[in-house]
C-alpha cells in the first residue's frame, strides 16, 4: 500500500491534504466555473435556458450580462444597499458584541463557560425557525408591540415588520455570535497584568480601555466583523422574510433572476461580481491576519 | 542626619531617629478563611532597599499588591510618606510597579512604555521625551527606544520594565521578582546595577524575592516571611547569623541542626545534651534559657572544620565522609556520625592544601562555642 502510494508521489501528508482538497475542487471551484460559464452564455427560451460555451469547436463567451449590471441601475443600487445594510450591522454586532465579549473573558470559570453556552445555544434551533420567530415577535400584533402597548410606551403599534430596521435586527441578532466568539477568544488572552500595569503607571480605567485593551484586540475586531460582514452582504432569507419590498438586498435580486425571471446568466453575473467583491475583505482580513502573524 | 549618606549607611532602623517614610500596621488580607497576610507591621524608611523574602504562598506578593493599590486590606492602614492610603485607587498612588513578567506593552515601542506613565500625568510630549531619553540612557538603552518589546532579550525588557516603573519618580518602587526570569550570571550583573540606580535616584525600593541569595546581596534589611506573617526583620548579616527561629535559620543558607536539652549553663555558654551529635556540645549565648528547657542549636556548614587528626577545640565529633562535591573554590562534604546524623561541612579550596579528603575517610569535624547559635523556636 505505501510502496503503492509511493510510486503516485504520494506520502502520509499529501494525503491528509489531498482529503480537502479534492473536497474543495468538487465542491467549491467546479459549481463555480460552472457558474462563471453561464455567466457569459446568453439567455435562451430552451432547457437549460442559456446558450452552450463550445459551439461547433469555437468558445462563444459574452460579456453582455456584466455590462447589463452595470448599465441597470438596479444591480448597482442592489450592491451598494447590501454593502450598507451589511456595514452598518456589523457596526451593531460590534457595539453589542464586544461588551458581552469582554464580560464573558474577564467572568471566572464556572460562569464563563454557562455565558458561552447560551452564546451557542441558538445554533441549536434552525435559523429558518428562528427568522421566523423574529416575525411573531416583530408584527403589528406581536409579542413586542402587545408589550409596549401594555406597559403604555407607545399607544399606537410600531410598523417594524418589511422595514429596514426588521432586517437589521435579524441580522445583527443572527451573526452576533460570531462577532462574539473571535472577540472571546482574543479577549480571554488579554494579559491582566498589562492592565495593572497601565492602572499602576496613572491611567484611569476608560483611558487603559482605549490605549491597551482596544488595540491590543484589534485582530479579534478585524476577525470578528469579517465573518458577520461577509455573510450579511450576501443575505437573502432575512431581507426575504423580514424585510419589505423596499429592502435592497443582492441576494434578493439574485434570487428573483433565477428564478422569476429565469434568466439564469444575468443571476450568474450577479454571483461571480458578489464573489469578486467579497474576496476583496476577505483578502483585507487574510492581510491583517499575517500582519498580525509576523509581528509575534 | 545627613541627606548624602544612603539608607545603608545611616542605619535609621537601629535607633528611631527618623520618621519612616511607609507605615504597614496591622494588615490583614484574608481570601475566604484563608488569611494570605496576617496582622502584618512593618516600618520601612526613606531610601531603603527593603527585601520581602519567602516562599511561594507566603503572602508577600500580597502585601505588594496592597501597597500598590491593587488589593485591599481586610484590615489595616498603609501610609505612605504621611499619607493614609485607604481609599487612594492604585492610578493615584506614588508608587509603581515592576512586574514579574514585566508587564510591557506588546503594541508600543520601548519609548512609548516608557513615555506612557508621563503622559498620563498630563506632562507635554517633549519633555515626556526628553525624560525618556534619560531614563533609556541610565538603563543603557538609548539605541532600543524604537523597537517593539518582543524585538528585546530578557534582560533588555527586564530594563526597560525598570525604566518605565523609575521615570514617574515614584516616591515608592515595588519590584515583584526583578529578577526572577533571567539566568545566573545576568542576574548577578543586573543585582548590582539595581542597586546603584537605587542609590543614585534615592528611591525607596520594595522587592519581593523567594531568591534568599538575591535578597542577601540587594537589601538593606530583609524582612522573612512565612505562612501571611512576617518572622523576621533584620540586616542580612544579622538574619543570616543571629535567626530567631528555625524556619529563618533553615530558610536562610543551609545549616545543621541539632535537637537538644539544656544541661548547664555558665555564664553565657551553654552545654547542651544531644543524641544527635552523641557528645555534649557548647554554645555561646545571650539568651535566657532555663535548665532542661528544649532547644536547637544551628551551625552553618562553612562554620565546622574537617580534618583527618583529631584537633583541640569546644566542639569535636567522629564521622565519616560520605559524599564530596567539588565546586572548584569550595568542595560540600556530607558526613555521616556515628549517631547516623549526617552533617553538611563546607571548605573553601586553597592552594598549599594536602592530599583532598575523599569518600569513606574517617574524619574530625569540630567548631568553636561561638560558631553555633541557640534557638528556641
Amino acid at each position: 500500500m505505501r510502496a503503492l502510494l509511493a510510486r503516485l508521489g504520494l506520502n502520509g501528508r499529501t494525503l491528509v491534504i489531498a482529503v480537502p482538497m479534492v473536497w474543495l475542487l468538487v465542491f467549491f471551484l467546479i459549481p463555480f466555473l460552472v457558474v462563471l460559464k453561464i455567466s457569459v452564455a446568453e439567455p435562451l427560451i430552451a432547457r437549460p435556458p442559456y446558450s452552450p460555451l463550445f459551439v461547433d469547436g469555437a468558445i462563444k463567451a459574452t460579456f453582455s450580462n456584466y455590462a447589463y449590471l452595470w448599465q441597470d441601475a438596479l444591480y448597482i443600487n442592489a450592491y451598494l444597499s447590501s454593502i450598507k445594510i451589511a456595514f452598518f450591522a456589523t457596526v451593531l454586532a460590534l457595539l453589542i458584541g464586544y461588551p458581552m465579549a469582554y464580560y464573558i473573558a474577564r467572568s471566572a470559570e464556572p460562569k464563563r463557560s454557562l455565558l458561552l453556552l447560551l452564546i451557542v445555544l441558538p445554533f441549536w434551533t434552525s435559523f429558518l425557525l428562528r427568522v421566523y420567530a423574529w416575525i411573531g415577535i416583530l408584527k403589528t400584533k406581536g409579542i413586542l408591540n402587545l408589550i409596549l402597548m401594555k406597559i403604555g410606551v407607545i399607544s399606537e403599534p410600531l410598523i417594524i415588520m418589511q422595514t429596514d430596521i426588521a432586517v437589521y435586527i435579524g441580522i445583527v441578532y443572527t451573526y452576533l455570535p460570531f462577532m462574539i466568539l473571535p472577540l472571546y477568544a482574543n479577549l480571554v488572552k488579554l494579559d491582566d497584568s498589562l492592565l495593572e500595569a497601565s492602572t499602576d503607571l496613572g491611567a484611569r480605567p476608560v483611558t487603559t480601555f482605549i490605549k491597551i485593551t482596544l488595540p491590543l484586540s484589534l485582530p479579534g475586531i478585524i476577525a470578528g466583523s469579517m465573518l458577520v460582514f461577509i455573510p450579511a452582504i450576501g443575505e437573502f432569507v432575512i431581507p426575504a422574510l423580514l424585510g419589505g419590498p423596499d429592502t435592497l438586498m443582492i441576494g434578493k435580486i439574485l434570487w428573483s433572476e433565477f428564478f422569476s425571471n429565469r434568466d439564469w446568466p444575468v443571476a450568474s453575473a450577479v454571483a461571480i461580481a458578489m464573489l469578486v467583491l467579497l474576496v476583496i475583505p476577505i483578502m483585507l482580513l487574510r492581510m491583517a491576519e499575517g500582519k498580525q502573524g509576523a509581528a509575534t | 542626619m545627613s541627606q548624602q549618606l544612603t539608607a545603608c549607611e545611616r542605619r535609621p532602623w537601629i535607633e528611631a531617629v527618623e520618621t519612616p517614610f511607609i507605615r504597614i500596621k496591622n494588615i490583614t488580607k484574608s481570601f475566604g478563611d484563608f488569611a494570605a497576610v496576617d496582622d502584618v507591621s512593618l516600618d520601612i524608611y526613606k531610601g531603603e532597599l527593603f527585601c520581602l523574602l519567602g516562599g511561594s504562598g507566603c503572602g508577600k506578593s500580597t502585601l505588594l499588591r496592597m501597597l500598590a493599590g491593587f488589593e485591599t486590606p481586610t484590615s489595616g492602614h498603609i501610609e505612605i510618606d504621611g499619607q493614609d492610603m485607604a481609599g487612594v485607587s492604585a492610578n493615584l498612588r506614588p508608587t509603581n510597579m515592576m512586574f514579574q513578567s514585566y508587564a510591557l506593552f506588546p503594541h508600543m515601542s520601548v519609548e512609548h512604555n516608557i513615555a506612557y506613565g508621563l503622559l498620563r500625568e498630563g506632562i507635554s510630549k517633549p519633555e515626556a521625551m526628553a525624560r525618556v531619553g534619560d531614563m533609556l540612557a541610565l538603563v543603557k538603552l538609548g539605541d532600543f527606544a524604537a523597537r517593539k518589546p518582543h524585538q528585546l532579550s530578557g534582560g533588555q525588557q527586564q530594563r526597560v520594565a525598570l525604566a518605565r516603573s523609575l521615570v514617574k519618580r515614584p516616591k515608592l518602587l515595588l519590584l515583584d521578582e526583578p529578577l526572577g526570569a533571567l539566568d545566573k550570571k545576568l542576574r548577578e550583573e543586573t543585582q548590582f546595577e539595581l542597586i546603584q540606580i537605587q542609590e543614585s535616584l534615592g528611591v525607596t525600593f520594595i522587592v519581593v524575592t523567594h531568591d534568599q541569595e538575591e535578597a542577601m546581596t540587594l537589601s538593606t534589611r530583609i524582612g522573612v516571611m512565612d505562612a501571611g506573617k512576617i518572622v523576621q526583620i533584620g540586616e542580612p548579616p544579622q538574619i543570616y547569623e543571629a535567626p530567631d527561629t528555625k524556619f529563618v535559620a533553615d530558610f536562610i543558607g543551609s545549616v545543621n541542626m541539632f535537637e537538644g536539652k539544656v544541661d548547664v549553663a555558665v555564664a553565657d555558654t551553654l552545654r547542651i545534651k544531644t543524641s544527635d551529635a552523641g557528645v555534649d556540645l557548647v554554645v555561646d549565648t545571650h539568651q535566657n534559657v532555663d535548665a532542661h528547657q528544649k532547644v536547637w542549636i544551628a551551625v552553618r556548614p562553612e562554620r565546622i572544620v574537617i580534618s583527618r587528626d583529631k584537633p583541640k577545640a569546644d566542639n569535636v565529633v567522629k564521622g565519616m565522609v560520605e559524599e564530596v562535591a567539588y565546586l572548584g573554590n569550595l568542595s560540600i562534604y556530607r558526613v555521616r556520625l556515628g549517631t547516623g546524623k549526617v552533617l553538611k561541612v563546607t571548605k573553601s579550596n586553597r592552594l598549599h592544601d594536602g592530599a583532598a579528603i575523599k569518600w569513606d575517610e574517617d574524619v574530625y569535624l569540630s567548631w568553636s562555642a561561638a560558631a553555633g547559635v541557640v534557638l528556641t523556636k
